[in-house]
């Protein structure tokens, strides 16, 4: 009952908060309210989103919400994380049950637009790739032919599938499952010849098989799979709270601001690191968060490289390299709008 | 009696208590209750489609769907396909697990329902156990069972296990030749078809003899004569036309031949199997209700238990039977929607799998999927209602 | 006049005494005519004893080996049991099981907080025993604890935190309010009249004070009762919040069951009395919906809560994601619960409802106290048939992403940590015990209860 009430004192208080004040986010307000920031999150994958036995999670795309949760509320732990399956992550965010969506998911034209959604930059630079058994001896994605092919539904890698082997004038056989554990479990039985899913998922799967060390991922990446948080359409402050949280991470890494070392720079005189640590200007307050929006952020959960490196790069099982997710500076895409 | 009635002036002291003012208050309450209950839940969703920007009505139907199905009855690809033809892809699929597992689970539940009620021992307690495993573990359980423990750890197909006749079994499925009609071989299948309407008009024939004459005719001969025989001679004597694509190893998987899914071999089995076991407990009680000196009787005029079991006990048996087999194919065709979990490409994997997620109209697609079970539980239950009022008409 | 002659007679040849009963001849009775009888009386038994022993005989000894005699029953890894690590053929792997049983019994509900699950169950299986167990006392108490104190209590215990405690609170006050309320009443009696009637009153106010009005204030004390003990336990221990997304395995699949069984009997009740129901717009309804429910799998109900109904309230109110299916379950099994009832009701011959309106009761008098209690009793074993089909419906959540006893089996499958050959047809052996039992026990209570049912109308 009392929730109730609560909820429709908040209900009424933003609509108060929409027509009156210009820059007040209606989805902050009602995470700031809640005490706690929905993050819509993967099933389970390693080094991306997976929680471990004690219900923790981490990963990179968990970083990214813990990121927003650090600049909201000081406290990287203030995140619920509701793992959503790849056919309903869209309705729990267009629903609102979730503020956020940092879920593997790719940026689509047709994501964008159609469904009402906002993808707040690029967090990992991925692509569509094949993990087949060694002693199949295949070394191209175009020996595949009639393959059986293992996929999850309802994924834009069954359509990448689709259009890879049409263009190539393949014949192949799919096999759709709808969840990824169900298809991972398929492609071990050998009920299919391949398995295809985001390169660095291939990778993390890889090491839940029994023994990682029997299959091989092909070198053919066959479509273009940017990986980045998404929110609503129609709440732009909200949008760019989750956008600049993200560049915040990769700024970090460019300017050599870590984890350990941030409190130092608070000292720093360079105006730029001056700006991002929130000892001059005001660039915090007109999303509704506090100038020292980003120290938290790196305070509390690091820098993008520091992300990479912990959960899917070196530092991580997975091993994966920087390749296209370096800086800029370093020959990779990643790359951020300064903060002035 | 009436006078004094009168003076009482009913009604318009109890005008609260009036039954027909009373439903009728009752009646509209429930009615507005309701229409406010649809009408909020369409306006919360109109608002909430707007707000999330998501497109409605049925303008998908024509959009191209760009994935791919591998099993389909009717040409489909991802290139021409639209999210239409996805759908009556699955829905034919749908069928398809449906209708032959109907037929299969039948003739499974019937010989299981019998041997329960056998004199033999050992048999009745089998089929007792058989029963009672299956009806109490759910059928999910039994499907994961069926595709994951029995049919993934299949051979590859390099190491398919050969069956007579040129089929091949391996963990893709089962490959069976697939039949080429050459020239002339069309004949065969007119004969085939002649045999059987031939055998039909025989055996109305012979029914209407022997109710007017007593003289019983050799249906099953001649049956076998005109079905069997016929077309096989035609087949010699048109210089053996058929000829088959028999399955072989190309690349990673078996090419020609008609090839199988174990999916739909993982369906089939879960299906028939679950829905044997409560068609099973139909039929023993359809029997147990025939009373027993029918059988007494029958036996008493010389027939045998099989002669006694078919012309005695299950003519009379099936008007019990009857009402409720219609309720268990109708759950087997709902059934039929657990396809999704282990990846039969069926109408609930595809159009509220795939296609919902893929259009995002979660709305339209989730209804057009109720409507279409809907419509084929409604279709069933008029058939089963007008094959039930036949039966019924035996009695006089 | 016979007998005395034989009697008299000094005959040395007739016999005295009787003869010592003969055994029957081996053929018709005794082991060996048993099995002749029951196993070889005719060519096509002999040929399908035969086949069936074939059968048992092929079956039996390789499914005793697989899961008993080969089986490993201890070990903390996969190592426990690989053929080749252990060095003999493997059979069941009940390590992996017994490794993980915690788990598949609570999901990931946290270890420190799982004595709260186990009150949860304590309560559930008392609820059960007492409602099922033909001679417990006070049933009219069981029936209030299992669909009233019980829910609000497993809704305060499992999902805990602020929200559930002042629920609580609130539940605690209203039961106190209630108390009050009774204990006034019970003094001074006179202020019910307008409600009951001088004819009822008569007989309360012959009794002493304590003693009037006993059927409520059972209740109300037993409801103060348990909800003391749980703020109690609230104010002691603390009861911090549990998200549901960490609730699963055998927890939820009870959870599930529970709520279905909760909701839809008397959701069922209702439905077919309005299917009964003269007023016809009541009965179309009614119809509309058992039918519409009847004629869909439960799959896509699934599907609908899931997708469609966070659109159908306002974005604020989005259902939790365990409460759609919850919503969906119970609507679902209250379709079929209402037309098992139907049949007790058509049961029912004209004479009773004659009788009771006869009596100048009421509809819901007359459905309540004449009607229902005989309706019910005659289609309980229809009534646990349901039950049965909706705790093994129950799997269904599975494919909706919810963590039920079978998702967490099948979550445990792709672990590496213990994937061996056997894994997968020991956890699923083990499922279907789990389920075989819980459903084979429903069944059997079932033929139970229609035997008795059938020995008071034989007579």
């Amino acid at each position: 009952m009392k929730k109730f009430i609560g909820a429709a004192l908040v209900a009424a208080s933003t609509a108060i908060c929409a027509s009156g004040a210009l820059a007040q986010s209606a989805t902050l307000t009602q995470v700031k309210s809640r005490g706690i920031l929905h993050c819509g999150s993967g099933t389970g994958l390693a080094g991306f989103g997976i929680p471990d036995a004690q219900g923790n999670w981490s990963g990179l795309d968990v970083d990214v919400c813990r990121a927003v949760a650090a600049a909201i509320f000081n406290d990287p732990t203030k995140v619920k994380f509701i793992p959503l399956s790849a056919k309903d992550r869209f309705t729990s965010l267009q629903s609102g049950e979730v503020d956020l969506l940092s879920r593997t998911t790719t940026w689509t034209l047709s994501r964008d637009t159609a469904l009402g959604l906002n993808f707040a930059g690029v967090s990992y630079y991925d692509g569509q790739g094949f993990m087949v058994r060694k002693k199949l001896g295949v070394d191209s994605a175009l020996k595949l032919a009639g393959a059986s092919i293992c996929t999850q539904q309802g994924t834009t890698t069954e359509l990448n599938l689709a259009d890879y082997f049409r263009a190539n004038k393949i014949k192949y056989e799919v096999v759709a499952f709808a969840s990824n554990q169900e298809t991972v479990k398929a492609y071990e039985s050998g009920r299919c010849d391949a398995f295809t899913t985001d390169a660095s998922g291939l990778y993390a799967e890889r090491l839940t098989l029994s023994t990682p060390a029997d299959h091989i991922v092909l070198p053919e990446i066959i479509s273009k799979e940017p990986l980045g948080p998404v929110v609503r359409h129609g709440d732009d402050v909200w949008f760019d709270i989750v956008k600049w949280s993200l560049f915040a991470m990769v700024n970090a890494e460019e300017l050599g601001i870590t984890k350990a070392n941030v409190d130092e720079m608070l000292k720093s005189d360079n105006p730029e690191i001056k700006r991002f640590v929130g000892t001059e200007g005001k660039f915090g307050e007109p999303m509704g968060l506090t100038n020292d929006w980003a120290y938290r952020i790196v305070k509390h959960v690091g820098n993008y490289g520091e992300s990479f490196e912990r959960n899917v790069g070196s530092g991580s099982l997975l091993k994966i390299a920087r390749g296209q997710n370096a800086l800029w500076t370093k020959g990779g895409l990643q790359y951020a709008p300064p903060i002035r | 009696m009436s006078t004094t009635s009168a003076e009482v002036k009913p009604g318009k002291a109890s005008l609260l208590y009036d039954p027909k003012i009373r439903g009728y208050f009752y009646q509209i309450l429930l009615l507005a209750a309701v229409g406010f209950l649809i009408w909020s839940a369409a306006s919360n969703a109109i608002e909430n489609l707007r707000a999330q920007k998501i497109a409605s009505g049925f303008g998908f139907w024509h959009n191209a769907s760009g994935f791919d199905i591998n099993q389909k009855l009717i040409p489909y690809d991802a290139s021409s396909g639209t999210y239409g033809r996805a759908f009556w892809v699955g829905l034919l699929n749908t069928l398809l697990v449906a209708s032959i597992g109907i037929v299969l689970s039948t003739f499974l539940g019937f010989f299981v329902g019998v041997a329960r009620l056998s004199g033999n021992w050992i048999v009745s307690k089998i089929a007792m156990i058989y029963v009672e495993v299956i009806r109490n573990v759910p059928l999910l359980l039994q499907l994961f069972f069926w595709y994951n423990a029995v049919l993934k750890p299949l051979p590859n197909p390099r190491q398919s296990i050969e069956l007579p006749a040129g089929a091949l079994l391996n963990n893709r499925g089962l490959y069976i030749p697939d039949p080429q009609l050459g020239p002339g071989g069309g004949l065969i299948l007119w004969a085939l078809l002649f045999g059987l309407v031939a055998t039909f008009i025989f055996r109305a024939w012979a029914r209407k003899q022997q109710a007017a004459t007593g003289t019983q005719y050799p249906i099953g001969w001649v049956a076998l004569g005109l079905i069997v025989v016929l077309p096989t001679l035609v087949y010699f004597v048109t210089g053996r036309p058929i000829s088959f694509v028999y399955p072989e190893l190309a690349g990673f998987n078996l090419r020609g031949g008609i090839q199988i899914f174990p999916e739909f071999v993982a369906l089939l089995i879960g299906l028939t199997t679950y829905t044997a076991g409560f068609i099973a407990e139909v039929v023993r009680a359809g029997i147990l209700a025939v009373s027993r000196g029918q059988t007494e009787a029958a036996h008493a005029l010389g027939l045998r238990p099989g002669p006694t079991l078919k012309l005695v006990v299950i003519p009379q048996a099936m008007r019990v039977i009857i009402p409720p087999l219609t309720s268990n194919y109708l759950n087997l065709t709902k059934n039929s929607s657990l396809a999704v979990a282990i990846g039969y490409p069926d109408l609930v994997q595809v159009f509220t799998g795939t296609v919902l997620n893929q259009t995002g109209q979660a709305v339209e697609v989730v209804a057009i999927t109720m409507a279409v079970y809907l419509t084929i539980s409604l279709v069933t239950s008029l058939f089963m209602n007008i094959y039930n009022k036949r039966m019924a008409l035996v009695e006089r | 006049m016979t007998d005395a002659v034989t009697e008299m007679a000094p005959y040395a040849f007739v016999r005295k005494e009787p003869l010592e009963q003969q055994p029957a001849p081996l053929s018709v009775a005794g082991p060996l005519a048993w099995v002749r009888a029951h196993l070889f009386s005719s060519p096509l038994n002999i040929a399908l004893t035969l086949l069936s022993l074939y059968v048992v005989a092929t079956s039996l000894p390789e499914l005793i080996r697989f899961y008993f005699v080969d089986a490993v029953w201890s070990g903390a890894n996969r190592a426990a049991c690989l053929a080749d690590k252990v060095g003999r053929p493997v059979g069941a792997c009940w390590a992996y099981v017994a490794d993980r049983f915690q788990y598949f019994i609570y999901g990931s509900y946290p270890i420190s907080q799982r004595w709260r699950v186990n009150i949860v169950f304590a309560m559930f299986a008392l609820g059960v025993v007492w409602l099922l167990w033909t001679r417990a006392p006070k049933k009219k108490l069981g029936i209030f604890f299992f669909f009233v104190l019980l829910p609000i209590s497993a809704y305060v215990l499992l999902l805990g935190g602020a929200g559930a405690e002042r629920f609580l609170g609130i539940c605690l006050t209203l039961a106190l309010a209630l108390a009050a309320l009774y204990v006034v009443l019970s003094l001074v009696p006179q202020l019910v009249g307008f409600h009951i009637g001088e004819a009822a009153l008569g007989v309360v106010r012959q009794l002493p004070a304590w003693k009037r009005f006993s059927g409520p204030k059972q209740l109300i004390l037993f409801a103060l009762l348990v909800f003391g003990l749980l703020s109690m336990l609230a104010s002691s221990v603390g009861l911090p919040r549990v998200d549901t997304g960490l609730w699963g395995g055998m927890t939820v699949t009870f959870l599930i069951a529970a709520v279905g069984i909760v909701f839809s009997l008397p959701l069922g009740v209702l439905l077919a009395l309005g299917r009964r129901s003269k007023l016809p717009i009541i009965q179309l309804l009614s119809v509309i919906f058992i039918e519409f429910v009847r004629g869909v799998p439960l799959i896509t109900v699934l599907f609908m809560a899931n997708t469609m109904l966070p659109l159908f309230v306002p974005q604020e109110y989005s259902p939790d994601r365990l409460l759609r299916p919850l919503v969906g379950v119970a609507l679902f099994a209250a379709a079929y619960m209402a037309e098992v009832v139907r049949g007790g009701l058509q049961a029912m011959p004209k004479g009773q409802y004659e009788g009771a309106m006869s009596l100048g009761l009421g509809y819901w008098s007359m459905m309540r106290l004449i009607i229902l209690p005989q309706a019910l009793r005659i289609v309980i074993p229809g009534i646990v048939n349901t039950f049965i089909g909706l705790f093994k419906d129950t799997t269904l959540v599975t494919i909706v992403g919810i963590f039920d006893f079978l998702r967490t089996i099948e979550a445990t499958l792709v672990d590496p940590t213990w994937a061996t050959p056997t894994t997968r047809a020991t956890g699923y052996a083990f499922a279907a015990v789990f389920y075989f039992l819980c459903c084979w026990g429903m069944s059997r209570y079932s033929i139970a209860v229609e035997k008795r049912l059938a020995a008071g109308q034989k007579r």
